[in-house]
């Protein structure tokens, strides 16, 4: 009989620790299913590249002043994307990262409590709205407001991409190094302020540095998203490939070109197709090279209180 | 006196203190420029967009004319595209933020996850797109189907729900668990009955900003190849007959509010750019409906409960 | 007992009250700060000689409401450095102030000294040199760190850090200095040299301490002050707390009663 109850309960314990364990598993199979996503990007924008590659030379992909892989007389040249890219993201950081930056130290060390609660939800559903809601403001909104000054402004610019871009960006760089500056504790501002400092003193010589490496985390985050925008950039800075380092012109990004190509009918397989994997994978390897260096820095200037 | 008299120092006084006025006055300046455009961009949206909102415009197919072209097609399609996204990615999300917080050892796989999906976060968007039609299009064959689109928005939004999981699951006391397994619980009963339950706000708040966001996605559903032109509605997911739910609309072509609204903005004649806007509008409203109710949802219960 | 009457005033709390919001942190205090010497605040812990000393500085004024009542004058100019009309950053200026944890800034050894300098205006190399020199010698500290002047503070010891400090507040010729528990953070060691180093100080500065360590302010103090909930139970020279204290409260305190 006792004999009987202690197995009975043995197998029920039995029971219960298997069934933990299968649980562990499948929990550990979810948090894993994230590696899996990032092998699976890497495997599929190499592999279809790969393939490009065997067409194209990798010299006059990186040389090459032109990008036209859809034409009869086809050009590989990434130059012209790559420059679309960086001018409208230089735009967007020029306008994000100064102000996102005031606006981090005012509402963290200027503000009173109540306007920081009021403006911080505010400027962040400048994040929650739709990019392409964005693309329709620069086109038809923005660029016929710039047209008014600069007359010959023509009407797909990377001036306007970019300037709508960048207000989007703020709350980016304006929440992040936010936190950043909260979190210097206070009685690192109360030394300063005892040695007689004012506000401004203590925010920019010692508040700022202090959340360096919280506030280039926030850069590199509106770095990447800059690079990474799509549909402002594919409504309002136009469609064609063209390598200028000058905003007021038209030209593509890496991420517009993929749009167009994929609102298109290209063919699986073909060396068209193939040509969006390798622009999202230099894309990738963009974003991958401004994250390392985010993180150089932030092992760097590891902030230690 | 050492150092300086005092009308020497009330002089450099006021002079760095004019500092913190005018910085402050740039600081409001720049918070005013970001709600400015903000405002700028949702009148626009309303002076153009607001005389095409009636009801024949959410029960009308695109068309060749601008006037009577509506969005029924996308409203439809988005909300089945959200269905799927939040049927694949709340479970998985939550379930990778449970095993992250609850179970996982430090070592260096939970390293390697956890600089994953931080890295996730930082991925552009159309990245998730070229996945999606590599692997779901192509290797899975699934098609550019509302499946496809919802699993494409599913990873899209993984990160920001295992983030959300794993705060509102690290803001619950220890002192919880050990209540519950000192009761003699198991762990997982520990998580079921008690963690999970205590952090379904928190949850909730993440699992409802990443659809805001990707209601509101683009670029990776035009990569999978969604069509901008549909004006027919995918199967109905309920049947009057046995077994009175049907999967065929997974496998159906479909467009979404964003990609409507891109393809009215695309076009040149300013009557589609009307519908654009109004488009726009309503995408504007379910956004801002989400977020609201993401704040309300976090205010609301910061407040009931109390540690 | 004689001291008393040769020593000079350099600050007086009058009827001074502090409130807290609603709750009132100080009772009515009347104190006085003999100059070039070393007045000690003891007291259980809550007992308010933490934010009485901040009221010194004005520290109470970066956060929302916080109100003081009374007055705390500083001499020789006479001037009541709670009004409001006063700016806390001229008050500042005028008194430096040791924190209970070292916390030295974000920026190398030499710029950490040459903070208050800078802050005023200063930024001619040689005399930032001199200054941040002599601050160095005077906080004991120049020794060992003159080799490194441009690492980090933070790379520093404890009771380094906590010199440093002492040194920042120094370098800009504080008319007087305030520490709160300056060694609480410190081992017993690093103690000593800080407890040494605020004993030479009072050859050229005025000073007020907070100790939770009676033992600290009986070997470093010349006045001592008692307070117990917000109020100043009893003052006098620290022999007399010490040895013959009046009010039975200090003689409980002093002898291990409670506290």
């Amino acid at each position: 009989m006792t004999e009987h109850l202690k197995s009975s309960r043995f197998a029920h314990r039995r029971m219960r620790h298997v069934r933990e364990r299968i649980i562990e598993s499948l929990l550990f199979l979810a948090a894993f299913s994230s590696v899996a996503i990032t092998v699976a990007i890497v495997v599929i924008l190499v592999r279809e590249s790969l393939g490009f590659f065997e067409h194209v030379s990798i010299i006059d992909f990186l040389t090459d002043t032109q990008w036209t892989p859809l034409f009869d007389d086809a050009h590989y040249g990434i130059m012209p994307l790559v420059a679309g890219t960086l001018v409208t993201a230089g735009v967007a950081l020029a306008v994000a990262i100064p102000l996102g930056t005031i606006i981090a130290i005012y509402l963290s060390e200027f503000a009173p409590h109540r306007v920081r609660e009021v403006v911080k939800p505010v400027l962040e559903l400048l994040d929650g709205i739709p990019t392409v809601v964005y693309g329709y403001f620069a086109l038809l909104f923005v660029t016929p407001l710039l047209q008014y000054f600069f007359p010959e402004l023509p009407g797909f610019n990377m001036l306007s991409a970019g300037l709508v871009m960048g207000v989007m960006i703020i709350p980016y760089v304006s929440s992040i190094s936010e936190d950043a500056m909260r979190a210097v504790p206070m009685h690192i501002r109360e030394g300063s302020y005892a040695m007689g400092a004012t506000r401004f003193q203590t925010a920019l010589r010692v508040v700022t540095p202090a959340a360096f490496s919280g506030i280039a985390a926030a850069y590199i985050l509106g770095i990447s998203r800059a690079i990474g925008e799509t549909m402002i950039v594919a409504v309002a800075a136009g469609m064609q490939p063209n390598l200028t380092w000058n905003p007021m012109e038209p030209a593509a990004t890496i991420t517009a070109y993929i749009v167009q190509v994929s609102l298109g009918d290209l063919p699986h397989g073909s060396l068209g197709y193939q040509t969006i994997f390798v622009a999202g994978l230099t894309l990738l390897l963009m974003t991958l090279v401004f994250n390392i260096a985010g993180h150089w820095l932030r092992r760097r200037f590891r902030e230690v209180y | 006196m050492p150092g300086m008299s005092v009308e020497v120092m009330r002089g450099l006084i006021a002079r760095r203190k004019r500092w913190d006025i005018i910085f402050s006055i740039i600081g409001l300046f720049a918070m005013l420029g970001g709600v400015v455009t903000l405002v700028a961009l949702i009148a626009a949206m309303a002076i153009d967009g607001l005389p095409r909102i009636s009801w024949d415009f959410f029960t009308s197919f695109p068309s060749r004319h601008a006037a009577k072209a509506g969005i029924l097609s996308a409203w439809v399609g988005t909300t089945l595209v959200m269905m799927v996204t939040v049927l694949s990615a709340v479970p998985l999300g939550v379930a990778a933020g449970v095993y992250l917080e609850e179970y996982a050892t430090k070592n260096w796989m939970t390293d390697l996850i956890e600089i994953n999906v931080t890295n996730l976060a930082g991925v552009p968007s159309i990245v998730y797109g070229l996945l999606a039609l590599g692997l779901f299009v192509y290797q899975l064959d699934l098609g550019q189907s509302i499946l496809a689109a919802g699993l494409t928005l599913a990873i899209l939004i993984l990160p920001v729900v295992i983030v959300a999981t794993r705060e509102a699951i690290r803001s619950i006391p220890g002192t919880i668990r050990e209540g519950a397994f000192a009761l003699g619980a198991t762990k997982w009963q520990t998580v079921s009955q008690h963690v999970l339950p205590y952090s379904t706000a928190g949850i909730l708040t993440g699992v409802i900003i990443g659809l805001s966001r990707a209601i509101g996605e683009t670029a990776p559903l035009i990569t999978i190849g969604a069509l901008t032109y549909i004006a027919f509605l995918p199967d109905t997911p309920f049947k009057g007959e046995f077994p009175y739910v049907s999967f065929d609309w997974l496998t159906s072509a479909f467009t979404v509010m964003p990609i409507q609204m891109f393809n009215w903005v695309s076009r040149p004649q300013e009557e589609f750019h009307y519908n654009a806007a109004a488009a726009g509008l309503v995408l504007i409203v379910m956004t801002l409906i989400m977020n609201a109710l993401a704040i309300y949802i976090r205010y609301h219960f910061r407040k009931r409960i109390k540690w | 007992m004689s001291e008393n009457a040769m020593d000079l005033l350099k600050s007086e709390a009058k009827n001074l009250n502090f409130y807290y919001g609603e709750y009132q942190a100080l009772k009515n205090i009347n104190l006085t700060v003999a100059e070039k010497r070393i007045t000690a605040l003891i007291g259980p812990s809550g007992c308010g000689k933490s934010t009485f000393l901040r009221c010194f500085n004005r520290m109470h004024d970066l956060y929302p409401g916080n109100r003081y009542d009374g007055q705390i004058t500083l001499y020789p100019d006479d001037v009541n450095i709670l009004n409001p009309k006063i700016d806390p950053i001229e008050v500042r200026m005028r008194i430096g102030m040791v924190f209970q944890k070292p916390n030295p800034f974000p920026k190398t050894i030499y710029e950490n000294v040459a903070y208050g300098l800078r802050v005023r205006g200063i930024s001619n190399r040689r005399k930032l040199d001199e200054k941040v020199e002599k601050a160095l010698c005077g906080a004991a500290l120049w020794n060992e760190v003159k080799d490194r002047l441009n690492s980090l503070a933070f790379n520093l010891s404890g009771g380094q850090q906590q010199r440093l400090c002492i040194a920042r507040a120094l370098a800009t010729d504080p008319e007087m200095m305030l520490f709160d528990e300056p060694t609480s953070a410190l081992d017993p060691i690093a103690t000593a040299s800080i407890e040494e180093l605020i004993a030479q100080l009072k050859e050229q500065v005025t000073i007020l301490i907070v100790t939770h360590n009676m033992q600290q302010a009986a070997r470093v103090s010349d006045y001592t002050a008692f307070m117990h909930m917000g109020e100043v139970v009893e003052f006098a020279d620290t022999n007399t707390i010490f040895t013959n204290p009046s009010q039975k409260r200090t003689e409980d305190y002093i002898t291990g009663r409670y506290g």
